[in-house]
């Protein structure tokens, strides 16, 4: 009695464990696929990817990864297949190539320009404040016209 | 003055590009099939399902492949204008009858009239998927070549048919 259940423990046991060792290979593909159909747009409700859409084409487009997946096809492969029927569109990330320059440099472009224009005013502004209100021939003239009346230079100072 | 200047250019040309950005329609996706070869298929015929159709057997004419499905509802909006078309005998016109049951689909046709020289059945959508379909009605302009040359998205209209379709068939066919 004791035997048998050794036994039967030790059977579920083993089969558990072969269970398990099939699983890791399924959920490897099972997150590609995951992972490819996070990239992939759905083409009828456009801001959903293939992995969060119901629309029936992302079901087929699913099954085709599936598919694709399993007859040993690389990511690239896969990609490929899809911007082949349906254009760079199906993309989430679109690639870079001469029409996407503007997508892809324009925020740089944009980020370089603003940066010119604040460090240019920021220039023009510390040359407005260094420059004295009175120069110091305008401080000789001063002193030569209003003679000891001329204000003291903390004076001066604090008033400006 | 000038300090004014530069941000009402900004501003316009804000406004420019919303005003384009907002006259697009994000429905209409740019296929990358026209101006390639309209890809292969060999599917059963609707009406005769024991026999079979390949796009080559239309080498050498400029012809019209239209998506339809019985339970498409904007089918419906453009069928009148195909079945005028195929009266006039304006251009071939074949169907791809798709992800649809034969009985239904055959019933639809007998409904509303069928402009098809013949449907070919492609019950799985993997065709659909080769060309790049993802909106029931679409319909594709194919050149005697066998190249795809214009693709509509969504039902034809007259306007189309009329400023878009029409005139490259022609221009095709010479």
């Amino acid at each position: 009695m004791r035997r048998l259940l050794v036994l039967v423990l030790l059977s579920l046991f083993v089969f558990s464990s072969m269970a398990n060792e099939n699983k890791p290979v399924d959920i490897q593909t099972e997150q590609r696929i995951r992972q490819l159909s996070e990239k992939l747009r759905c083409l009828v409700c456009q801001n959903q990817s293939l992995a969060d859409s119901n629309a029936e084409l992302a079901g087929d487009l699913r099954r085709q990864l599936h598919e694709q997946v399993a007859a040993g096809r690389s990511d690239g492969e896969i990609i490929e297949f899809m911007v082949q029927r349906y254009g760079d569109f199906v993309l989430y990330e679109p690639p870079f190539k001469s029409t996407t320059l503007l997508l892809w440099l324009g925020p740089f472009v944009l980020l370089a320009a603003a940066a010119l224009v604040l460090v240019a005013t920021l220039r023009r502004r510390r040359r407005a404040a260094e420059e004295p209100a009175l120069g110091a021939d305008d401080k000789r003239l001063v002193e030569r016209v209003l003679g000891s009346a001329a204000p003291r230079r903390e004076h001066d100072e604090g008033t400006r | 003055m000038k300090r004014f200047l530069w941000p009402l250019a900004i501003f316009i040309l804000l406004v420019g590009f919303l005003a384009v950005g907002l006259n697009l329609n994000p429905r209409e996706v740019p296929s990358p099939l026209v101006g390639k070869p309209a890809p292969a298929f060999d599917l059963p015929v609707l009406h005769q399902p024991d026999k079979r159709f390949v796009p080559a057997d239309m080498r050498g004419k400029v012809w019209l492949l239209n998506v339809w499905a019985s339970w498409c509802v904007s089918c419906r909006e453009e069928h009148p204008l195909l079945v005028e078309m195929s009266k006039k005998g304006v251009l071939p016109i074949l169907g791809l009858n798709y992800k649809d049951k034969g009985e239904d689909a055959q019933r639809w046709l007998k409904q509303f009239g069928n402009p098809y020289q013949l449907s070919v059945v492609d019950a799985d959508g993997r065709i659909g998927i080769d060309y790049g379909v993802y909106g029931v009605p679409e319909t594709y302009l194919i050149d005697a070549e066998g190249v795809i040359r214009f693709k509509q998205i969504g039902p034809i209209t007259p306007a189309v048919l009329e400023q878009k379709i029409l005139p490259l068939a022609m221009a095709l066919r010479k």
